[in-house]
């Protein structure tokens, strides 16, 4: 970012300093001499300030303006209260934390965090190690056209929409599906899988792995990639087995990334994916299915209930944003990065 | 992102040990079923998709070893009605959608690549601020349906038409464009504009066409937004009749009643419901099986290169 601009302190526009010189103040001048400097910036820079335009207009309407909306949270919101939406939101009533002790004596309210908490830990243990186990594994093939090859296919459903996989997941799994035909026609019961309350988290969890487990892999490659092969070899010569070599070089080596990864995993964590839920919810039955963000959902869109919907949003977003935080101080704690850097 | 680790060669190194026939095996069957987790339901979606009524009834349902080559579920598909109509939309939005979100993607980028350029910091803060901040469902959907864009799919395609990721990315590729070459081109009178489409975008080609593919890949599989803001049956895109007809067990129209095609060559056939539903899904998942490989090769010249040497 530094060297190769020299042009541009060459430039015509950088020349002045002449005129200035004869004004007293110090003070004075160098504000002087920003403005110039400024209009001067501007004259030179207006293409590249018009091209950012209409990002920066479309980010501002379709997010920030949003996120100020997120008012709506402390105010019993009547849609009917105006004649659009935007309209409504200024005659509607400002009820401070009404919406959000609507929302603490709701039972479903606390059945969807708990499941998006339960959903969340489950990931955590028996998701996050995939992709990494997954690497090594694969890092471990020998031909490179096998491994290419294997790739190219574990990570391909990645590309695939929450509707598609689920879909396959019906089609293989579900009461109608190949895993059902194949089992009733060697005179079973077929396995009640898709719509089965108690196992729901096992079954999310297995589309989650399904579809991103490859995709995960990608980065922990990159990370062994990187990792010297000499350390390898000098820990063999001092004796080391290969298991002790993955312990002691490979594992280290992947350390970063792992933790860098768990952090982004918490602060996302309430996200738990609202597609494949909304998609099952109907289907195994509100009590399992249930997370924040279907609640918000049903709350707010559905039921048009929107001050309630936005407080549960609301929430979800600080119990996200606490997450991230603790994650990151631990991290530091052990040592490592995390996301940003401990000032 | 396909990772190339530097000169592997396919040899065991000298000072390892040789692998055991044990783990050589579970290796082995380990990766095997991890691919055929993969292979096994598109290979029997596909093969049922193409099969006749006959053959799925012998089959019981679905069919794993291919009989015959029937089109007709896909003569069906494309011939119109509901779901020809949901091909088309889906197809729209997502050429719309990348068209929209490239050219303001890589217009911003270029705008924020130069380091000493008026105000570049705040703002690339204002678009990774976006990042940290989510703006939530409700107020995003008063907004939106506040903005008239219910059953508009405008309101499919503007909310998420920019991802700060992809901007950045782009960004820092653009960054590393040699600044001599932009220079060159001012002092010969080219503008910013022009500047951008015959210098910068010619030499960004492959990360352009990755994250172009990005944004196409997410536009084709929008669903939520459809849920929210699209309630006219004409409005579907595609993955919203997918959801229908394999999760809500909706039967596909054009079944049974007189719904006989022609199939050069085959005679008349009405294709069953299941074949119908199963080219619904190999529809649905074509797009992301053309994009993917080429995704794949730009990743390595595209993405990874920018990141090294960002």
């Amino acid at each position: 970012m530094s060297a190769p601009n020299a042009v541009e302190v060459a430039g015509p526009d950088d020349a002045p300093a002449q005129p200035l010189a004869e004004i007293p103040a110090t003070r004075h001048r160098r504000h002087r001499r920003n403005r110039r400097n400024l209009r001067d910036r501007l004259r030179r820079d207006w293409p590249l300030l018009l091209m950012v335009v209409p990002a920066f207009l479309l980010v501002l309407v379709f997010h920030y303006v949003p996120t100020l909306g997120n008012v709506v949270a402390f105010q019993d919101y009547n849609p009917f209260a105006g004649d659009s939406p935007l309209e409504a939101f200024l005659y509607s009533e400002w009820i401070g934390f009404g919406n959000f002790e609507a929302l603490f004596k709701d039972p479903s309210f606390w059945d969807s965090l708990r499941n998006t908490l339960a959903i969340l830990v489950f990931q955590l243990v028996f998701y996050f190690p995939l992709p990494i186990v997954l690497a090594l594994l694969l890092h471990s093939v020998l031909s490179p056209r096998l491994r290419s090859f294997i790739q190219s296919v574990v990570y391909l459903p990645h590309f695939f929409s929450w509707v598609l996989v689920v879909s396959f997941f019906q089609l293989m799994l579900g009461g109608a599906g190949l895993l059902a035909q194949v089992v009733r026609d060697a005179g079973y019961t077929p396995p009640d899988i898709m719509t089965n309350p108690d196992a729901f988290i096992v079954l999310v969890t297995s589309q989650a792995v399904w579809k991103d487990a490859g995709w995960g892999m990608i980065i922990f490659l990159a990370a062994l990639a990187a990792i010297d092969p000499t350390l390898y070899e000098a820990a063999a010569a001092d004796g080391a087995g290969r298991w002790r070599r993955l312990w002691h070089i490979t594992l280290p080596g992947l350390r970063s990334v792992i933790i860098l990864l768990l952090i982004l995993r918490l602060g996302d964590a309430l996200n738990v994916g609202f597609e494949q839920f909304i998609l099952q919810r109907d289907a195994v039955g509100r009590q399992a299915a249930e997370v924040l963000d279907t609640y918000v959902y049903y709350r707010g869109v559905v039921v048009q209930q929107y001050g309630i919907g936005a407080a549960a949003g609301l929430f979800k977003a600080a119990v996200g944003l606490v997450l991230i935080l603790a994650a990151n101080k631990i991290a530091h704690r052990f040592g490592e990065q995390g996301i940003y850097q401990k000032s | 992102m396909t990772v190339v680790a530097p000169r592997r060669t396919s040899r065991r190194p000298v000072w390892a040990e040789k692998p055991s026939v044990l783990g050589q095996l579970g290796k082995g069957t380990i990766l095997t079923l991890v691919t055929a987790a993969v292979l096994v339901p598109l290979w029997v979606v596909l093969v049922t998709s193409l099969s006749s009524a006959e053959t799925i009834n012998e089959a019981g349902g679905y069919v794993i070893v291919p009989r015959e080559f029937d089109p007709s579920a896909y003569v069906v598909i494309f011939s119109g009605g509901l779901i020809g109509r949901a091909v088309w939309i889906s197809t729209l939005i997502t050429f719309i959608g990348t068209a929209i979100s490239l050219t303001l993607t890589v217009l911003a980028a270029y705008g924020l690549s130069r380091s000493n350029s008026v105000a570049h910091r705040p703002l690339l803060f204002y678009f990774l601020l976006t990042f940290l901040i989510y703006p939530g469902m409700i107020p995003s959907y008063l907004v939106v349906t506040g903005l008239g864009l219910k059953n508009n799919l405008l309101a499919l395609t503007l909310p998420t038409a920019i991802q700060a990721f992809n901007l950045v990315v782009l960004r820092a590729f653009f960054m590393n464009i040699p600044a001599e070459l932009l220079d060159s081109a001012r002092i010969d009178g080219a503008g910013e504009f022009r500047i951008l489409t015959r210098i910068v975008l010619p030499l960004s080609k492959a990360v352009v066409a990755v994250i172009g593919l990005f944004y196409a890949v997410g536009y084709w599989n929008a669903f939520f937004n459809a849920i929210l803001y699209i309630d006219r049956n004409d409005l579907q895109p595609l993955q919203r009749l997918l959801q229908g007809y394999i999760l809500l067990g909706q039967a596909p129209p054009n079944v049974g009643g007189g719904a006989v095609v022609h199939i050069p060559g085959i005679g008349y056939s009405a294709p069953p419901s299941l074949a119908i539903k199963m080219a619904v899904v190999i529809v649905t998942v074509i797009p992301a099986l053309i994009v993917y490989p080429f995704i794949q090769r730009h990743f390595t010249k595209g993405v990874i290169i920018g990141a090294v040497k960002g």
